[in-house]
């Protein structure tokens, strides 16, 4: 078994019974990252790698090393990192060094971990398929003509391409589930407040959740475990203790009810994915599980809500991105407003664009009410959906995306491009954690299950994803074999 | 309903975004689909319901009025397009 194919939990071992060192693993992985062609990095952070993973060997040697110790990572570029170029893959930010870490930043070198590089992603977090970085495309391991997902596409696909042992997203509307889906790795959306959201770039504040993408559940609970926690720098941070994610792990899953809500199994399915879902479901039945039909009446309507509550946000977060007091100004402005103008229109890529505009109009006088207000109304309905759901099932299942990865450049519309996103808005609408996990191959491209759990259920849901994987190979599958 | 391209570039100019003709045609029309979509909310029935603020109808701390931030002016600025005299500079707007 090769260094790049090994767990969190494997490589921690190793590194305590000085089978390797954390310099050699992180030299390993830097190596395998100057070979690859998937444009998963905007920035390698090679000389930091290794004085962090020396740091790490003289921690483990002293014999204070935590199970994270010297572990590589790569970092989506939407958190920011103190001195290191942070850039949320926009031309906006391609000048700006962070003068500060991100509290999630902070909690991964508080934890000894090494970091490889930043993440490419969409820029500012909005996209589905990793096509709107201003760094360019991010190629799917699996099939390199096939996009990675988006917008943590950097992320899915340096774990599942062996370039680093996992990595950190976000998710406001599937950006850390659907990427996971589409590369055949394990990617968990906890419930919103449960990681801090400061100093990780705003695109959507009432739906921005971060959280781990890893190789399997087990690595993800491990990685919780560091980023979780309240935070008095993020005001929407939960006052909520943090269990040990990894203590439920290996509770049985008997008499477990799963919910099917009917809308998610409905037209514009591909059969394929369809298919490897119900296998999936078959799976856990087997295990002792129960099944049960459900409905989310509104779940047709988080692609309408999502679509004018997240650009509403984000026209106003990104007002702050002005060419005054960081990042990208046009030269020679000829006065105030021309700087404003020109540095935007330059700095920001077309998606972004977009969604500013939308927002813009939607919060514009006169029309505040039949937009942003008719979808937070919505959005309520969808909540309390769930809250129906819940009440008589202990887990929802479902696809995390109508399809496994489509071709680069295959979609252009944003229309289209949106409508991918039917299974994973309601979640980030309604607060809710979810997971993506790896439930097989349809056409030789990685099909990922989706499990949505109550609020702060990220134990639980844990806790099925290991039970599953217990049972099953999927998430051990490489695209190196195939 | 449907934006014309005129409304489209004044859409663009509350956002103080500038675009070109081709950006504009393009925006026109992917505006006009995205909006088209958002059309749907209009079949939900939502007089009594409450919008939603915040996924967990949380509200928000206050905290101690006392100073937490020290002064890292001169480290923020270092990373501004253009600074004088702790200042951050941009063009004359009054005379």
């Amino acid at each position: 078994m090769s260094i790049h194919t090994k767990t969190i939990a494997q490589l921690a071992q190793g590194l305590q019974d000085k089978e390797f060192s954390s310099v050699e693993i992180t030299q390993h992985y830097l190596d395998r990252i100057k070979q690859s062609d998937l444009n998963a990095f905007i920035t390698v952070t090679d000389e930091l790698a290794i004085a962090q993973a020396q740091a790490a060997d003289d921690k483990i040697a002293s014999g204070g090393a935590s199970i994270l110790t010297g572990i590589p990572y790569a970092h989506k570029d939407i958190f920011c990192t103190q001195g290191v170029k942070t850039s949320a893959g926009s031309k906006m930010l391609d000048n700006f060094i962070s003068p500060y870490d991100a509290t999630v930043s902070h909690q991964l070198n508080q934890a000894d971990l090494v970091m490889l590089g930043k993440a490419n992603m969409d820029e500012f977090a909005m996209g589905s398929s990793n096509e709107n970085s201003f760094y360019g495309a991010v190629k799917n391991p699996w099939d390199k003509s096939k996009i990675p997902g988006g917008s943590s596409g950097g992320s899915a696909a340096a774990v599942a391409g062996g370039l680093s042992c996992f990595a950190t997203g976000t998710d406001t509307g599937g950006s850390i589930r659907q990427p996971a889906s589409l590369c055949g790795i394990t990617g968990l959306k906890p419930t919103y407040g449960r990681v801090s959201r400061y100093g990780m770039i705003a695109y959507a504040s009432s739906l921005d959740q971060a959280g781990p993408m890893t190789k399997t559940a087990q690595d993800a609970a491990i990685v919780l475990n560091a980023m979780a926690g309240f935070d008095d720098k993020d005001s929407t941070s939960a006052e909520q203790a943090v269990p040990d994610y990894t203590a439920n792990l290996n509770d049985s899953i008997k008499g477990l009810t799963i919910g099917l809500p009917k809308e998610f199994f409905s037209d514009g399915l591909d059969d394929g994915v369809a298919t490897q879902v119900m296998n999936a479901v078959k799976e856990f039945e087997a295990m002792g599980a129960i099944v049960k039909e459900i409905t989310l009446p509104n779940s047709a309507y988080a692609i309408p809500t999502y679509y004018i509550v997240a650009p509403c946000e984000c026209s106003s977060n990104l007002s702050r991105m002005d060419g005054v007091r960081y990042g990208h100004r046009c030269d020679n402005p000829k006065d105030l407003e021309d700087l404003y103008l020109r540095s935007r229109s330059e700095g920001f890529g077309a998606e972004v664009k977009r969604r500013i505009m939308i927002g813009a109009y939607a919060l514009s006088a006169g029309y505040y009410d039949a937009y942003y207000l008719k979808a937070q109304k919505t959005r309520h309905l969808i909540s309390d959906d769930f809250k129906k759901a819940f009440a008589e099932v202990d887990v929802i299942m479902g696809p995390v995306s109508p399809t496994t990865a489509f071709d680069l450049g295959s979609v252009k519309d944003p229309v289209s491009m949106y409508l991918a996103d039917i299974y994973t808005l309601s979640a980030n609408l309604a607060g809710l954690p979810g997971m993506s996990i790896p439930a097989g191959f349809s056409n030789k491209l990685p099909v990922g299950l989706q499990l949505i759990g109550n609020y702060w259920s990220e134990s639980k849901l844990l806790n099925i994803a290991h039970q599953f994987q217990q049972q099953t190979d999927w998430h051990t599958k490489t695209p190196e074999e195939g | 309903m449907s934006l014309s391209e005129a409304q489209v570039t004044q859409i663009a100019y509350l956002a103080r975004l500038s675009l070109s003709d081709d950006e504009l045609q393009d925006n026109t029309k992917d505006l006009n689909d995205i909006l088209g979509l958002a059309e749907q909310l209009g079949a939900i029935e939502t007089d009594n319901i409450e919008p939603m603020a915040h996924p967990l109808h949380m509200t928000q701390r206050l905290r101690a009025d006392v100073v937490t931030e020290t002064d890292q002016s001169e480290l923020f600025q270092s990373i501004a397009p253009k600074t004088g005299n702790g200042h951050y500079l941009v063009p004359t707007v009054i005379e």
